[in-house]
């Protein structure tokens, strides 16, 4: 077998695993997001279907499939239904340049095709050169599929709901990609796998100390990147009724909020390579490559998971912001400081050279 | 083979989109034409191997110009044209004289144009972007674009400053 | 001070009252009556005269009515006593002076008009619009003289007597535009409710939306009217008492115990002490649920759903314990005419303590989630501001009115049921923004609690309803032992409870602010007029006007905090 083939089966496989892991973990945040209010809300949340409620996402999959599909009189056909599509597809192509807790090693077990013993298999759809700047630019296409679906609705609450995300999209966005200006600094380099390598060592490498504002900035932005609450301003349901996804109903609904989802896991495992030492254990004597790797992965997947239920406890503690209060608080706050700290990171960058 | 399929394909949709953009009464199908033939061209990018300008190319026109236009068009809730705006005779008649004009000319510089292929073993990194742009030779033109952005930047906060 | 012109009718004593020298001095012989009836002053002037005595009513230095309560008609159909077939009634307070004051006018029906005195009060906006919807009287003046209550196609004036009870109309079509708007204007036209997820009920907001900022805005009600007052003009005083829980549900024990105190007020009886600390104690309870409520609700509509469901807890206590009591927890009916339907169970002391320890409980982590909270603050904060003249002019009520900076509480300024018994603070703010508001109500909650430790303290033993048996029925134990008793129970039930003919006017604080009863008895079984002051109506009316200039997201912030209940807006 040629090596190119062995690389294509490789790949191949990469993407159908992160795919269906991503679509696992979207259905289980919607179940854990709710456990977790309720737990913090003195209920139970659903804890019928199945062991603990498990199956409930999938009870919610085949609910939303036999809805109605619905679509508004007056409403721009061809726009209402690509809108959900552009959401879901563009957040599902920036997952292709995370890294997913560095590399596992296939065992040396005697029944494997020889080619893949000891093969070692990055845990990453694509390590462009170009690295988080795609994310940067897909991220950006990403509001879209929200002021498409504001628009085409023809409905004045997910008119003003898309005229909302735009704009916080956009101004988030900036203060986003600042913060990762710092980080690029220190490593050098565009690419996740080396900016995790570089975090390697004891825990105080990680660049969420050494580089605290960028994180503080980055967790902020990342928060508003990912419509979530207190920056849930989009879709605020007393002031918007549901914002720009009023009019959706079934599963063009489920791919918006599966869109919404996935941006906030691409914002947590991004926050996690770049800031918390991504598959590094943090203790020099546990390396992310022991055991086949899964040491690597499960540190990540635990630094995932704390992203997360950071989302979740905001949503449980906090009101939303206003809309100009949010941008003043994008533009006149956020901004700035990610400015004046990479400036600061240049600095000492330089004068270490 | 796979380069050239794929860069026929950008070109065409880029095309097509082009044509979209000015064809469409609907402003909103005009942008969102527009941002399909920026989508394109920065595939194309990506194809000729400049992944660097293929990301910027997505990130400031289509993801940060085109997003402005939308929310312009949807804070003021931009109509269909609905009238004919095609003018009188006598416009339509300048129009396709300049056009035909226009025409010649591009067909003229095209059958002028010698076809090379691209330099062999082309780089165009992130790295060798940047070392270029930073070197003697573009870092000034680099620094003055800079400043002039940064003054329109200034000049039209002051101009909306008014009511703001 | 007696003078040539005054009425014959009006004694010395009279005079002694300062709005009755003032308006007779003033007036002369367009003062037409005044009387003093179970310690109410009400005056009666010509028509002519009505919007003079209004001004001099508000502006004299002496009098300083300062606060509109409320404004409403009366058909005197069959009436041989009274000049003419209506009257224009209007109730103003004055905060300086703590005095109620009552203005009345007849108007003939050939020519039922009477001047606005909207110039004056900003609240009689609505009030007259709804007399005039209820009665047909017109107000000349008056800028929008439309249907309120009803729908824009009802016929005729339904609480005018001749109007019977039963007739139905089936109107379908709502109005579709409440704003003018030029056909070329930019703006956008959104409406908030009537089925909206910020509306706390059925009623609408009409806005003119420029971006985010709210340029125009126009409110409807009437969603859920049902004319309550007509149908108490065909019950007897005590079966009115389901129908008052249903104005505001959220704290339903407050309306019937403000009920019974009118109907005691009238008839001139006290009910027994026990009766009354219990009748405290349940009131303050309500009213800290009613304060939960609203908050809660409030702070949902911007996102913070937790403080919702802990304070929900403390609520469904509350609920518990008014189970107790008397087996229901939304609507209680628990309130009799003198006292209460039965005595509380045995262990109502401890349960209530333990109650209130909970619900404090609650209500320590809701402050603690948003008192100082970054962004609650910012959205609360100068958002929504009211002044205390604009406050005072709408007549505005409760938390909000003293969250506007002026300080009154009918239960520190006419005690009543033994509130002077208790030690209890008058929280008041000081910009009257969406976070004074939430300030007052906060601390009201915790002189609530204050206050029924101290009721609890020292809860009076002894019976819970008057031993009067031509207001309350006889126990049944006697009731089956003895004729005498069952001869009561029979002409109770089959006459009902016969008050003297007069007019009165019982004040309560509601947990929305002043709930008043307005009756005009005529000594019947029934209520001859029955007019209800509902706080939240006041409140509502100044939205539209306090919206304008604001964002959008600072109209569902303010909503909240004027804390309207459908059951009483609409009634």
């Amino acid at each position: 077998m040629s090596p190119l083939i062995q690389d294509l089966i490789e790949k191949a496989v990469v993407v159908l695993v992160v795919f269906g892991g991503l679509l696992g973990v979207f259905s289980l945040c919607t179940l854990i997001e709710r456990r977790v209010l309720a737990f913090m809300q003195f209920r139970l949340g659903p804890n019928r279907t199945g062991p603990q409620g498990l199956f409930q996402p999938v009870a919610d999959g085949i609910k939303l499939f036999f809805k109605e599909e619905f679509i508004p009189a007056g409403a721009n056909k061809l726009l209402f239904v690509l809108a959900p599509a552009v959401a879901v597809v563009t957040a599902f192509m920036s997952t292709a340049i995370v890294s997913y807790g560095g590399a596992l090693t296939v065992p040396a077990l005697s029944f494997l095709p020889e080619w893949l013993q000891g093969r070692v298999i990055e845990l990453q759809i694509a390590d462009l050169d170009v690295g988080i700047l795609y994310l940067f630019a897909l991220s950006s296409l990403g509001v879209y599929g929200v002021v498409m679906a504001g628009w085409a609705s023809n409905n004045k609450y997910a008119l003003v709901g898309g005229l909302r995300s735009s704009a916080q999209m956009f101004s988030y966005e900036l203060a986003l990609g600042l913060s990762w200006v710092p980080v690029i600094l220190v490593t050098n380099s565009f690419r996740l796998p080396e900016i995790v390598a570089g975090q390697a060592g004891w825990f105080w490498n990680w660049n969420c100390f050494a580089l605290f504002p960028a994180f503080l900035v980055y967790v902020v932005a990342g928060t508003a990147e990912a419509n979530r609450t207190p920056f849930d301003l989009p879709e605020a349901e007393t002031e918007l009724v549901a914002g720009f996804h009023t009019e959706y109903s079934s599963m063009k609904f489920a791919l918006l909020q599966m869109a919404e989802y996935v941006n906030m896991i691409t914002i947590s495992a991004l926050g996690a390579n770049m800031f918390l030492g991504g598959a590094n254990t943090g203790l020099p004597f546990l390396p992310p490559t022991a055991a086949f790797g899964l040491v690597g992965f499960l540190a990540f997947a635990a630094k995932v998971a704390g992203f997360l239920f950071f989302f979740f406890w905001l949503r449980g503690t906090l009101p939303r912001f206003r809309y100009d209060q949010l941008m003043h608080f994008g533009w006149k706050v956020l901004v700035p400081v990610a400015a004046c700290f990479i400036l600061v990171v240049a600095g000492v960058v330089a004068a270490l050279a | 083979m796979i380069e050239s399929v794929l860069f026929y394909t950008f070109a065409a949709l880029a095309l097509v989109s082009a044509v979209v953009v000015i064809a469409q009464k609907s402003p909103f199908y005009s942008a969102f034409g527009l941002i399909v033939v920026l989508c394109s061209l920065s595939g194309i990018f990506a194809v000729l191997g400049s992944p660097f300008i293929a990301v910027i190319q997505l990130v400031v026109y289509a993801g940060a110009i085109m997003v402005l236009f939308l929310f312009v068009l949807m804070l003021l809730n931009v109509q269909r044209e609905t009238d004919d705006v095609g003018g009188s005779a006598p416009l339509r008649l300048a129009a396709a004289a300049l056009a035909s004009a226009f025409a010649a000319q591009v067909a003229a510089v095209i059958a002028r144009a010698r076809i090379v292929s691209g330099p062999e073993q082309y780089e165009a990194s992130t790295r060798k972007v940047a070392e270029l742009l930073f070197s003697p030779a573009f870092l000034y033109v680099f620094e003055a674009t800079s400043i002039l952005i940064l003054a329109a930047l200034v000049g039209a906060i002051v101009l909306a400053k008014r009511d703001l | 001070m007696a003078s040539a012109t005054l009425p014959a009718a009006l004694s010395p004593a009279l005079l002694e009252q300062p709005a009755v020298r003032v308006l007779s001095e003033a007036l002369g012989e367009n003062l037409l009556a005044a009387t003093d009836f179970r310690g109410e002053i009400a005056i009666t002037v010509e028509r002519k005269a009505w919007y003079k005595a209004v001004s001099l009513l508000r502006d004299h230095p002496e009098l300083e009515f300062k606060l509109f309560l409320d404004l409403c008609g009366v058909d005197f159909f069959d009436r041989e006593d009274q000049p003419e077939r209506f009257a224009v009634v209007l109730h103003l307070y004055s905060v300086s002076k703590k005095r109620h004051v009552r203005l009345r006018t007849p108007v003939p029906e050939s020519d039922p008009k009477v001047q606005t005195i909207i110039p004056l009060f900003k609240g009689a906006n609505w009030f007259e619009r709804e007399a005039w919807d209820m009665y047909g009287i017109v107000f000349d003046g008056h800028p929008n003289l439309i249907r309120l209550l009803t729908h824009d196609a009802f016929v005729g004036h339904p609480l005018r007597k001749d109007y019977p009870q039963g007739q139905r109309h089936v109107l379908k079509e709502p109005r579709k535009w409440l704003l003018q708007v030029p056909p070329e204007s930019e703006h956008m036209i959104v409406n908030l409710g009537p089925s909206h997820p910020a509306m706390h009920g059925c009623f609408r907001v009409q806005t003119l939306l420029d971006g985010e900022i709210v340029r125009d805005a126009e409110a409807e009600i009437g969603y859920m009217h049902r004319n309550f007052e007509k149908m108490a003009e065909a019950r007897t005083y005590w079966q009115v008492i389901p129908y008052t829980d249903r104005l505001n549900y959220c704290s339903s024990f407050m309306n019937g115990h403000g009920w019974a105190l009118a109907v005691e007020k009238l008839l001139g009886v006290q009910a027994p002490a026990r009766a009354e600390a219990v009748r405290v104690i349940l009131s303050e309870f309500s009213r800290i649920m009613d304060h939960f409520v609203c908050i809660s609700t409030n702070v949902v509509d911007l996102g913070a759903i937790t403080p919702f469901f802990v304070v929900f807890r403390g609520r469904e206590k509350i609920y518990e314990l008014l189970e107790s009591c008397c087996g229901a927890r939304l609507t209680v009916s628990y309130v009799r005419i003198g006292g209460l339907a039965q005595d509380v169970p045995d262990d109502f002391v401890p349960r209530c303590r333990e109650t209130l320890e909970f619900v404090m409980d609650a209500f320590k982590q809701m402050d603690e989630l948003l008192t100082r909270n970054i962004i609650f603050n910012n959205r609360f904060r100068d958002i929504g501001v009211l002044s205390k003249e604009d406050a005072l002019s709408y007549g505005w009520a409760g938390p909000c009115l003293r969250g506007s900076g002026v300080e009154t509480d009918v239960r520190r300024d006419a005690p009543y049921s033994g509130y002077d018994q208790y030690d209890f603070d008058v929280p008041v703010g000081t910009t009257g923004d969406c976070y004074d508001r939430y300030l007052v109500r906060i601390e009201e909650i915790r002189q609530s609690a204050r206050i029924i430790r101290q009721a609890l303290d020292k809860l009076p033993a002894g019976p819970v309803i008057v031993d009067d048996r031509k207001v309350a029925l006889p126990p049944k134990s006697e009731v089956y032992g003895n004729i005498e008793s069952l001869m009561n129970h029979f002409k109770l039930v089959y006459d009902g409870i016969l008050p003297p003919a007069g007019e009165v006017y019982g004040a309560t604080e509601g947990a929305n602010g002043e709930l008043g009863y307005y009756i005009v008895s005529d000594g019947g079984k029934h209520p001859y007029r029955l007019k209800v002051r509902p706080p939240c109506y006041n409140n509502y009316q100044a939205y539209p006007e306090m919206l304008k200039g604001g964002q959008i997201a600072d109209a569902i912030a303010i909503i909240g905090g004027l804390n309207v209940i459908a059951g009483e807006l609409d009634r």
